[in-house]
């Protein structure tokens, strides 16, 4: 392997010394590499999952020798689409384990990357409409608050005071009831996310590979040896497979079948306004939410569209589906245009869980099907698909999450958390 | 918006229809393991590119119908009575 080039460490004093010297000091935060004849670790895909993965094998397992292998550039999948909240508000105990794991390595990011991801844990609340709704969650607070993870039920005043432009009147069609709380919760970058974990990887000497698409596996004894790319085959003790919406794509080429579905799922934001939100809100009953961006950009984002899809984009009547219920509860917003709209290809799981474990063929370890919520989960999922690539063996953590739990019926049914994000 | 052309209405909204699954699965037998229901039940072929998919017209005539459809471009290719 070539030597890993010295690095700049981000620091105020560092800023104010480039600064002075016309920012002429600054080095890549990552270099291009061609990739090497054989690694002992091979990640498929360059998103917040795959990257992560890549920095806790050389931080945790002292594994440096990896590659991350990304077809197009790193971040430019879900990781650079989605709407960027962070939250823990599961209902089943292993899922609860899983978010707040991450919530919490979340907390401490900027400092462990010396990257600064912008985490802004401005809470989130999840607003019910009416009485029935409200007393559900109520029930679903109670399971959170056994589980460990910090949530509480707030009133319809509470509700209006923390979110001043929300529509008091209770003729509205979506009237505002209370909420459930998550504190901790909130937003970060989510370029920031891949940027800082690749930048800290390739400092510990990690490959990062872009432009590079998988176009097979090659076998021997029935066990995965290397991957067929269009710059030509690398090999590998253990594969690692992140790659979101297409991981069915390349479970087809290993040989196997997924549970997963693709979708497209849209996010949106309007034209830029001086700070007015200051927290994320969700309507339970529409699946629409909104926050605002630190450039002032309200991020809104709702409901799959409903047919499979790999094309990265979706259509125009979920767009308004999302938009419709954000008007009728902010009024004021009514007059602000939409100003860009996109799509990204996420893969939905039978449970709404995601599927972490050895695949069903040897060599490879999967990391998917997180659907429309893989951006919260980024540091943990990283975690333990990273404990797997290294050992061999499951984290406590991911045992639930094994792709055989479907033939056993052990579903993590988390259909009311896991429908939108 | 898409049109959906559907062999018994002629065409129609792409509301109108609800999406089931993967068209020609066949239906394991009744006293088959876990592990074949699973398969049957919670497995997709989830192909990019070109499938054969089961829909449903939901809030039109109601019948089952087979949609050759393309999972990239969105294309349909041609909707067949589902025959079983």
């Amino acid at each position: 392997m070539s030597q890993t080039p010295r690095r700049t460490r981000y620091s105020g004093w560092r800023l104010l010394r480039e600064a002075l010297r016309s920012h002429q000091g600054w080095t890549p935060a990552w270099d291009e590499r061609e990739p090497a004849a054989a690694y002992d670790v091979v990640i498929i895909g360059g998103g917040g999952h795959g990257l992560a993965t890549a920095y806790y094998l050389a931080r945790t397992h002292g594994i440096a020798n990896v590659a991350v292998i990304e077809k197009g550039w790193i971040g430019g999948g879900n990781t650079g689409r989605n709407t960027t909240i962070i939250r823990s508000n599961y209902f089943h105990p292993q899922s609860a384990a899983l978010y707040d794991l991450s919530v919490s390595l979340y907390e401490s990011l900027s400092k462990e990357l010396n990257y600064n991801i912008m985490f802004s844990q401005r809470g989130m609340m999840e607003i019910a409409h009416d009485q029935p709704e409200l007393e559900t969650m109520m029930r679903a607070a109670n399971a959170m608050r056994i589980n460990g993870v910090d949530i509480e039920v707030i009133d319809r005043d509470e509700t209006l005071r923390r979110e001043p432009l929300l529509d008091p009147s209770p003729r509205s069609r979506w009237p505002i009831c209370g909420a459930l709380l998550q504190r901790r919760a909130g937003t970060a970058r989510h370029d920031a996310v891949a940027w800082g974990y690749a930048r800290a990887a390739a400092a510990r000497g990690v490959h990062i590979i872009q432009n590079c698409e998988v176009r097979g596996f090659l076998r021997e004894h029935g066990r995965i040896v290397a991957i067929q790319t269009n710059r030509g085959d690398i090999r590998g003790a253990r594969f690692g497979l992140a790659v979101a919406g297409n991981s069915s794509v390349l479970a087809n080429l290993a040989g196997f079948e997924l549970p997963l579905q693709s979708y497209t799922l849209q996010a949106m934001v309007s034209e830029p306004v001086k700070p007015c939100l200051n927290m994320v809100s969700l309507s339970t009953s529409t699946g629409s939410y909104i926050s605002q961006s630190d450039k002032g950009e309200l991020v809104m984002g709702g409901n799959l569209d409903r047919s499979p899809s790999y094309a990265q984009r979706g259509g125009f009547r979920v767009t308004q589906s999302v938009v419709a219920p954000l008007l009728e509860m902010f009024p004021s917003f009514s007059t602000l245009k939409l100003m860009r709209q996109w799509g990204g290809t996420v893969d939905a799981s039978p449970d709404n869980s995601p599927i972490i474990g050895p695949a069903p063929v040897a060599g490879l370890y999967l990391n998917c099907g997180w659907g429309t919520g893989g951006f919260k989960a980024i540091p943990a999922g990283g975690t333990l698909l990273a404990h797997l690539l290294a050992t061999g063996r499951h984290h406590p953590l991911s045992e639930p999450f094994d792709h055989r739990r479907f033939g056993r019926g052990e579903l993590v049914d988390e259909g009311h958390a896991g429908v939108a994000h | 918006m898409q049109i959906f052309p559907c062999p018994y209405c002629g065409p129609r909204s792409d509301a109108e229809f609800h999406y089931v699954g993967d068209a020609d699965k066949p239906r394991p037998a009744r006293d088959c393991s876990d592990e074949q229901w699973a398969q049957y039940l919670l497995m997709r072929s989830n192909a990019r590119g070109a499938t054969r998919e089961l829909w449903v017209h939901r809030t039109g005539c109601g019948r089952w119908l087979v949609v050759n459809r393309d999972t990239v471009t969105h294309e349909i290719h041609a909707v067949e009575p589902m025959n079983r």
